[in-house]
């Protein structure tokens, strides 16, 4: 039997109880919609979340001071002071591959310009940090090596300090006092905009480190650093000589953990997207029950159909209909419903998707592969649950189903 | 004369849990390209067990069945199928059309499960030739429910003549029909006898018997009875001679 004549006897059958076939397919609309707003919100997370990854620079690792004390209690990820400046020489110095590195230690604190003050983050950096950030100064320019040797009292500053600290004029040369310590602006940032955790990027005061660690915090020690490595491929190396490196510099013996944590980017965005990761699966499960609810409804009403139509099929085998054409007939009425019900509910996804996105402004993304993918699964939903119905159907006995009242 | 259908020594037993029902005991008996028989008898008398097997509807538990040459006792399912569709037209007592399908395609339906394939436009217009013979060009878009009991009758037999058998079969064709439409249906059956095409048909009405040209009767499962018909009725004769009645009659109110 032609392709053609069977999806019209299909369609016929569907149109002839509307309302019926509509509810039926509404499973599958529901499931499939769900799939596709799960998914495209998942993306969506995933791809800001790798953006943000991608914007603390090209090709970084992460050196971390501390993990543990030595009560034994871990302090997490800059906690304890182990870092200093010669680890950082140390490592520009000895590791190859190694293109440029930054020392970071952070506070916040209350500064203050003319009659003005905000609460906000001072960050100590080398002067390697702009461009290991790839963050262009817009006005005027960054701090320099001999700043940083020097531990001068300059600042490179964000948008929103120079929106709040200095509205409507001009920061450059200006002074802002950290704990009473003035510092000259020297720059101010680009802007960047919110993080993922809706933190305002561009709240932060940027001085050198070596005057964040003298004049600010008054410590010997750093937060972190932030290397660049040559080369994507060098970056595992990178890590592992570092490790090598401040385990002999620390005197660490063998058996003992380490008082550092050294991280590549891949490994940051890793344990970042695991956590969305996870609820999109989550989600993407509840997703799928659905789908395997509208499947059941599916095979429901094709059983109904089955029996409704008893006679007409006792007739279509009297003329001739083997077992597989009526088999067929039943099927590619099943996978007719669900498919519709793919193709209506990757239209509702999408809508509702982008009203998520324009109402609550999250981020939605949906790969063009997964309304492919939501497709395919709806049609193979159809020929997994039409299967028996169907099959019931190709073994009615032609006299039993002629008699059939 | 070919032989369209040879039986031999068909016995058809129906197990009904630990009962064995024999509902066609022995019967033995050819009937041959042309010929118009009807297959007669009481309910119970194994006619319409016998009309299954004879449409290949059914099996026979033993004996062998030759239908237009070929034997058919020992096919599949499938095997079956196909050759209801290919040498076979069936008419049923409740016409059995398709609902909410017009009468040009449920003409076209034994082609669907043709092996042969046919394009769309020769499909259409051999279902449009079919319902032409039987006088309803005019009514080929009608669904079923729009039209008569004997119009209906009618696309079922364009229906079972469309794949060109070697055998019409039908299945108290007049059950349903009244007495002067269940002569116009004969007139049809005559009307296609006489151009060659032969038909078994199983009635209980004796007087629709008599518009056939062999007339076998069944009982307890056996052909008890297989007389050639004698005074044999023409539609066209009876139809004109009810209109007259029906005339006289209106004349004399």
């Amino acid at each position: 039997m032609r392709i053609v004549a069977t999806l019209s006897i299909a369609v016929r059958a569907l149109r002839r109880n509307l309302m019926r076939t509509l509810l039926t397919t509404l499973g599958m609309i529901i499931g499939v919609a769900a799939v596709i707003a799960t998914v495209s919100l998942g993306y969506g997370a995933k791809a800001q979340i790798e953006a943000q990854i991608a914007s603390i620079g090209q090709n970084v690792v992460l050196v971390w001071s501390g993990s543990m004390s030595r009560t034994g209690a871990r302090t997490g990820w800059g906690g304890a002071g182990t870092l200093t400046i010669e680890d950082a020489e140390a490592i520009e110095r000895e590791i190859s591959f190694v293109t440029q590195l930054s020392p970071e230690i952070q506070s916040s604190a209350q500064v203050a310009a003319g009659n003005q003050n905000w609460y906000t983050r001072i960050q100590g950096e080398g002067s390697a940090y702009f461009d290991i950030r790839q963050w262009p100064v817009i006005a005027g320019s960054a701090f320099s090596a001999q700043d940083v040797r020097n531990a001068n009292k300059v600042a490179v500053i964000g948008k929103t300090i120079a929106d709040q600290l200095f509205p409507g004029e001009d920061p450059l040369g200006r002074a802002v006092r950290v704990k009473n310590v003035p510092f000259i602006v020297v720059g101010v940032l680009a802007a960047k905009g919110l993080s993922v955790q809706g933190q305002d990027q561009d709240d932060l005061v940027v001085v050198p480190y070596t005057s964040a660690m003298k004049r600010v915090q008054r410590v010997t020690t750093l937060r972190n650093f932030m290397v660049q490595a040559a080369r994507p491929s060098m970056l595992l190396s990178v890590q592992q000589q570092i490790i090598d490196l401040l385990r002999q510099r620390h005197h660490i013996t063998p058996e003992k953990e380490e008082d550092f944590t050294v991280r590549t980017q891949q490994e940051i965005a890793e344990v970042v997207t695991a956590q969305s990761r996870t609820m999109t699966v989550l989600l993407g499960a509840i997703a799928g029950v659905s789908l395997v609810v509208g499947g059941i409804g599916i095979m429901n009403i094709m059983l109904v159909s089955v029996t409704e139509r008893t006679r007409e099929i006792g007739i279509r085998m009297a003329i001739g209909a083997r077992a597989r054409d009526i088999l067929l007939q039943f099927l590619t009425e099943a996978v007719t419903l669900s498919a519709i019900g793919g193709l209506a509910g990757i239209g509702l996804g999408i809508a509702f998707s982008r009203m998520l996105a324009a109402s609550k402004g999250w981020p939605t993304l949906i790969p063009s592969e997964w309304l492919l993918y939501a497709f395919s699964f709806s049609a193979a939903v159809g020929v997994f649950f039409g299967f028996y119905p169907a099959r019931k159907a190709s073994r009615l006995d032609p006299i039993e189903a002629l008699r059939y009242e | 004369m070919n032989t369209v259908i040879a039986l031999e020594d068909i016995h058809k037993v129906y197990h009904t849990g630990s009962v064995d029902v024999p509902a066609v005991r022995g019967v033995s008996t050819e009937i041959k390209t042309g010929e118009f028989v009807a297959v007669m008898g009481a309910s119970g008398s194994g006619k319409s067990t016998l009309m299954n097997i004879i449409g290949c509807l059914d099996r026979a538990t033993r004996g062998r069945y030759l239908l237009d040459g070929t034997d058919v006792s020992q096919l599949d399912r499938d095997e079956l199928a196909d050759i209801r569709n290919r040498k076979i037209g069936f008419i049923f007592q409740g016409f059995n059309l398709l609902a909410r399908t017009s009468a040009v395609e449920n003409v076209e339906l034994p082609m669907l499960y043709q092996h042969a394939r046919l394009r769309g436009g020769e499909q259409r217009a051999r279902a449009m030739r079919a319902l032409e013979a039987v006088g309803l060009t005019e009514w080929a878009a009608h669904h079923p429910n729009q039209l008569s009991g004997g119009q209906q009758q009618r696309v079922a037999i364009a229906r079972a003549l469309v794949n060109q058998p070697a055998l019409l079969l039908a299945d108290e064709p007049t059950g349903n029909l009244d007495s002067q439409t269940s002569i116009e249906i004969m007139g049809a059956f005559q009307q296609l006898n006489n151009q060659g095409i032969t038909v078994v048909m199983v009635t209980h009405e004796l007087d629709i018997a008599r518009y056939t040209r062999r007339n076998l009767i069944m009982r307890d499962g056996r052909i008890v009875s297989d007389t050639p018909v004698s005074q044999r009725l023409e539609a066209q004769k009876e139809l004109s001679c009810l209109r007259d009645a029906q005339q006289a009659v209106q004349l004399s109110l």
